[in-house]
């Protein structure tokens, strides 16, 4: 399963219930379509350190890299490859 | 600051008419008790803080002292300032009043040790004589919301780290206990006296949800919630209630660490809070907020978003059980 996949997985049953792929876009806002609120962000952030083994400091718990599945992969990409 | 949005707002807000608010709220509840809930008076827990002085004060103004019946619900964690300044508040109106602690019922049920448990996962070698808060940190910096626990060894030394989301949602989950059992002996007297609660939220507590769902956000009526918490601290000299009252700081005395409503919940001290949701209501430019409060304007920006956004995600609280059909008889 590619990183997309799983996290895209991980939103669809755990926020919008479902396993319709057409019920996301990996390029929506989770804020701004009012998938997440701020706790909600906070359990991405502990799925991804959790299941990814990523440490995600302070400073990286930032909109840009959490607010949709393309940048989570991208921030996850990024991490795992530094 | 700036002319325009202070003179508006000092206008507006400081400079309301006391006694008239004092009759309209004192009318309103008396109709209330009347017409809507059907109940002999008032039952009210008294924090010693300026929200519950206040209610306090104005359910005797509507109803006189006899009909007033006060409570101190003090627990472990709570300041002895607090219970002092509930007990000078209960003499001062001239009203009935138990004192209860809560603390052996909050142990009984695990909140303390729910608690320490949680805390224990950051900081192992937390225990006895030790103490502790959380604060809120990220938001400014452009960064997601995201807790921070503060804790005090017994000499005194200051550590905080990162509070990972299980922890913390266990934290606030074993600490709402204090609300919601403050809550159910609250309603044990209004039982049993046929009596309603009263609810103290100011304004911006109301507005921004920051309550306890079942705990102190649960009442019958709830008189100060249309006014800014700028305006509940002058009724209370109004009133003429302590000088110990009306000085008091706000906190939220639920953690052991005196921990200020803006350190947890919200982005500036109160009195600018209020100017800020002020300001928001009445669609004021972030840049006028910003020079009135002397902040820069993506801070101003930063307060407006995160008023909404507590507007929304705050929403559930304050939302009754969603049925899955409405029943047209009710």
């Amino acid at each position: 399963m590619s990183l997309e996949e799983q996290i895209r997985g991980y939103v669809l049953e755990n926020y919008l219930f479902t396993d319709d792929q057409s019920a996301l876009n990996s390029a929506d806002s989770f804020l701004e379509k009012g998938i997440l609120d701020s706790t909600g962000i906070l359990e991405v952030i502990y799925f991804i350190e959790d299941e990814f083994n990523v440490k995600v400091e302070d400073d990286e718990m930032i909109p840009e890299n959490l607010d949709s599945v393309n940048q989570i992969v991208a921030y996850i990409g990024k991490k795992q490859g530094s | 600051m700036s002319s325009t949005l202070t003179e508006i707002y000092t206008k507006e807000v400081i400079d309301f008419d006391k006694d008239k608010e004092v009759e309209k709220i004192s009318n309103r509840l008396r109709e209330i008790l009347r017409n809507k809930l059907h109940r002999r008076g008032l039952v009210i827990a008294m924090s010693g803080g300026i929200d519950s002085s206040v209610c306090a004060a104005l359910s005797v103004a509507a109803l006189g002292k006899n009909k007033v019946f006060g409570m101190l619900l003090p627990e472990q964690d709570s300041s002895s300032d607090s219970s002092k300044r509930g007990d000078l508040l209960a003499k001062h109106l001239g009203i009935e009043c138990v004192v209860h602690d809560i603390a052996p019922a909050l142990s009984a049920i695990g909140c303390y040790e729910w608690r320490d448990e949680a805390i224990k996962k950051v900081f192992p070698e937390y225990g006895e004589g030790w103490k502790n808060k959380i604060v809120i940190s990220g938001g400014l910096e452009g960064q997601v919301n995201h807790f921070r626990l503060v804790v005090q060894t017994p000499d005194g030394e200051m550590k905080e780290d990162r509070l990972p989301l299980k922890e913390y949602l266990q934290i606030v989950a074993a600490t709402n206990h204090k609300q919601r059992i403050r809550k159910t002996m609250e309603y044990f007297h209004a039982d049993r006296l046929n009596y309603a609660v009263v609810g103290t939220p100011n304004r911006l507590e109301y507005d921004q949800g920051f309550f306890v769902k079942n705990g102190d956000g649960s009442a019958d009526v709830k008189p100060i919630a249309h006014l800014y918490k700028t305006q509940v601290y002058a009724l209370a000299k109004h009133l003429g209630l302590p000088d110990e009252i009306c000085s008091a700081i706000p906190t939220t005395d639920t953690y052991s660490l005196s921990q200020g409503q803006d350190e947890f919940y919200f982005s500036l001290p109160y009195q600018q809070m209020d100017m800020a949701l002020w300001a928001h209501n009445h669609k004021i430019a972030t840049s006028e907020l910003a020079e009135a409060l002397n902040i820069d304007e993506a801070h101003a920006a930063f307060v407006y978003n995160d008023i909404e956004t507590k507007r929304r995600t705050t929403q559930y609280l304050h939302a009754k059980a969603v049925l899955i059909e409405d029943i047209a008889e009710l």
